[in-house]
């Protein structure tokens, strides 16, 4: 096959020269970049990289029941894992009881169980949440989660002042391509602002939403469609808030992001070193926030996902290596890496620890953490880092000009967008024009032999026992007050946390409480789009 | 030819059935994409209304093993097992005799190609018209 040695772009399309000299950067003020911790943050939020705070090694981790992700948590912990991140199952993402009968086979299967707060006393055993910060990916249900997480904390004697951690609860991107989403576009927003505002006072060290891109990119989206969707998301989140009456300079510190990091490793230190500019600009210019740390764009991400392949799987714990290794040299906040089984299944606990060891090898044997921003000043990182603001840029001016996110939303628009992409650049693939080693390249016809994780048997059932037992010592008059209240709570408008956090208290479940949102808000209607 | 692409159970990662449909309908063929969330009766339901002559399922939760086996009693108790159902997903390999049991007419794992499922379709399809 012959070479094209003349024309080269990144998978966003973004044109890549031979080389690159001081004659295709064009810094904003002429003056290179501002410093490491100074505003645009560039070069990222902090004057000295990772050397005060190395980023948090954060591997996304549940199944079965509360019991059994708790050993993998201790396990996880004791290896050197400096945060926890929690899967949750499907019914639990989607506000049904494991026995309800919309659960079946689906209880503990890609994440922990959670059916009430005796189910977060167990998951947590062990674990003092001021000592340690949380993620979950919860997002239609994250103020039932959140409300449970607090409830353990005031159990526990934790300063709610000092626990910390993070709620995805991003429902946009659920509409358009993770699909947990419950309730239509309205209600679930204002849900969002309630956690938000409830936060911003009571709880100022959580992260209400980690506004997620991620699931746009493992959809199809590229990298430059992934940040403007989510830049664009952000951007909706602040407007409501600002609606609310909320100051920018109180809720924006609660503000995170989340992405993936796919395989083009200097798309992805653009990408994030991009990101950090606009946001700052938009806090700043747009919202008018005055302070600092509200300018500060921290994020998570994930490395894996749709890049990692079922043929030689083993391969795929390169591919993480690599994306691990562009994610630092972009600044990340936390950082998940997946195992290389997951193409097949949730990660043994071997496949997990590898995973794990891969992000301590790099923090601690190839030096890469000890400069802030070590390729800040490189001609092409530099120039990449302007064309990707640019691109994004004219993006979210594209879902501006058609009526904003939410709209772009519940009209499908950012869905056939992504669809779109995720057609193309299949056929690229099938065409052999992306190369895949081991998929469309490099193919080898021996099959090895895998030792996957398989889900115990007997966890469906456990968990069915421990729900029929939770609502038999619970104080039946309790619950049904606590119910009541949150139902006029949803109906009043007022913030529904104080009357959540009751009723997680009342040991009410998650079927209980979602239940009550549904009969009250409705169900989302998915536009079809293929 | 009239194929139906359902999402069954709770798994909501559509990047594959949509991936799927479009390339069926890139083929000639007429598609009935379900969205999420879809019970086994709806598919059922749905398959059978429309007079599909396949039924694709794209299930990426693990609960692959199980929802097939209803959604293949489901049909064979309507009198209308002579549609074929197609499996694909993130299934590992280990599972494709079990789904093959279940009474899947074709199973794709996790790296099937597009033009290999495809060519199943068609093939299946074709069969029963």
């Amino acid at each position: 096959m012959a070479i094209d040695t003349n024309e080269r772009a990144t998978p966003s399309g973004i044109r890549r020269n031979p080389f690159y000299s001081a004659a295709d950067w064009q810094s904003l003020d002429g003056n290179g970049e501002a410093a490491p911790g100074a505003y645009p943050f560039t070069r990222g939020v902090s004057p000295d990289g990772y050397r005060r705070k190395l980023w948090t090694m954060r591997q996304y981790s549940g199944f079965g029941t509360a019991a059994e992700s708790n050993q993998r948590y201790r396990f996880l912990l004791d290896q050197g894992q400096t945060g926890l991140s929690v899967a949750l199952d499907l019914p639990t993402q989607l506000g049904y009881d494991s026995d309800d009968p919309r659960a079946e086979e689906e209880v503990g299967r890609v994440g922990v169980a959670i059916d009430s707060l005796a189910d977060i006393e167990t998951l947590f055993e062990g674990i003092r949440l001021d000592g340690i910060t949380t993620s979950f990916t919860i997002n239609a249900t994250a103020s039932i989660i959140l409300a449970m997480y607090v409830a353990l904390a005031k159990k526990q004697g934790s300063d709610l002042k000092r626990i910390s951690g993070t709620i995805q609860n991003d429902i946009l991107k659920e509409y358009v391509s993770r699909g947990t989403w419950i309730y239509p576009v309205e209600p679930s927003l204002r849900l969002i602002v309630d956690t938000i505002e409830y936060c911003s006072t009571e709880v100022p060290r959580f992260n209400a939403i980690s506004v997620a891109g991620a699931h746009f990119r493992d959809a199809g989206a590229t990298a430059v469609q992934e940040l403007a969707f989510t830049l664009a998301d952000g951007i909706a989140y602040a407007q409501r808030c600002i609606e609310r009456g909320l100051d920018v300079d109180n809720f924006a510190k609660n503000i995170s992001f989340f992405f993936y990091t796919h395989s083009d490793f200097f798309e992805e230190v653009a990408k994030y070193r991009a990101a950090r500019r606009i946001w700052a600009h938009t806090m700043r210019k747009r919202f008018g926030a005055k302070q600092e740390r509200s300018w500060h764009f921290r994020f998570g991400l994930v490395c894996g996902g749709s890049t990692l392949q079922a043929a030689q799987p083993l391969n795929n714990a390169i591919r993480v290596a690599y994306q691990a290794m562009s994610s630092v040299l972009g600044g990340a906040t936390s950082i998940f890496t997946a195992a290389w089984d997951e193409p097949f299944a949730i990660p043994t606990q071997e496949s997990a620890e590898l995973a794990l060891r891969t992000q301590q090898i790099l923090a601690y044997e190839t030096g890469v953490a000890d400069v802030a921003d070590p390729l800040g000043g490189s001609y092409y990182v530099e120039a990449l880092t302007d064309a990707t603001e640019l691109a994004v840029t004219r993006v979210i001016e594209t879902i501006e000009e058609q009526g904003g996110m939410v709209r772009c939303v519940e009209e499908g628009v950012v869905q056939q967008m992504i669809a779109d992409e995720a057609y193309r650049k299949h056929g690229r693939l099938e065409r052999g024009e992306d190369v895949i080693v081991g998929v469309n390249r490099f193919q080898t016809e021996q099959q090895r032999e895998l030792t996957l994780f398989a889900l115990d048997s007997a966890s469906q059932s456990t968990q069915l026992e421990r729900l029929r037992e939770v609502r038999a010592k619970r104080d039946p008059a309790a619950v049904e007050r606590a119910l009541e209240r949150l139902r006029e709570t949803l109906i009043s408008k007022r913030n529904c946390m104080p009357a959540l956090i009751e009723a997680a208290e009342a040991y009410c479940t998650i079927g209980e409480m979602a239940g009550a949102m549904r009969a009250i808000f409705g169900e989302f209607r998915e536009p079809i789009v293929v | 030819m009239r194929v139906v692409v359902a999402k069954p159970g709770l798994d909501g990662h559509d990047r594959g059935a949509k991936i799927i449909a479009r390339a069926l309908m890139e083929a000639g063929v007429e598609v009935i994409y379900t969205g999420l969330r879809q019970t086994p009766e709806q598919i059922i339901t749905t398959a059978i209304q429309e007079d599909a002559d396949a039924v694709g399922l794209s299930i990426l939760s693990g609960a692959h093993v199980a929802l097939t086996r209803k959604i293949v009693a489901g049909l064979r108790e309507r009198g209308s097992d002579d549609i074929p159902v197609l499996v694909g997903g993130a299934i590992p390999p280990s599972d494709v005799a079990t789904l093959r049991e279940a009474g899947a007419a074709e199973v794709f794992p996790t790296g099937a190609l597009l033009s290999e499922v495809i060519a199943a379709f068609k093939r299946r399809g074709e069969r029963r018209g």
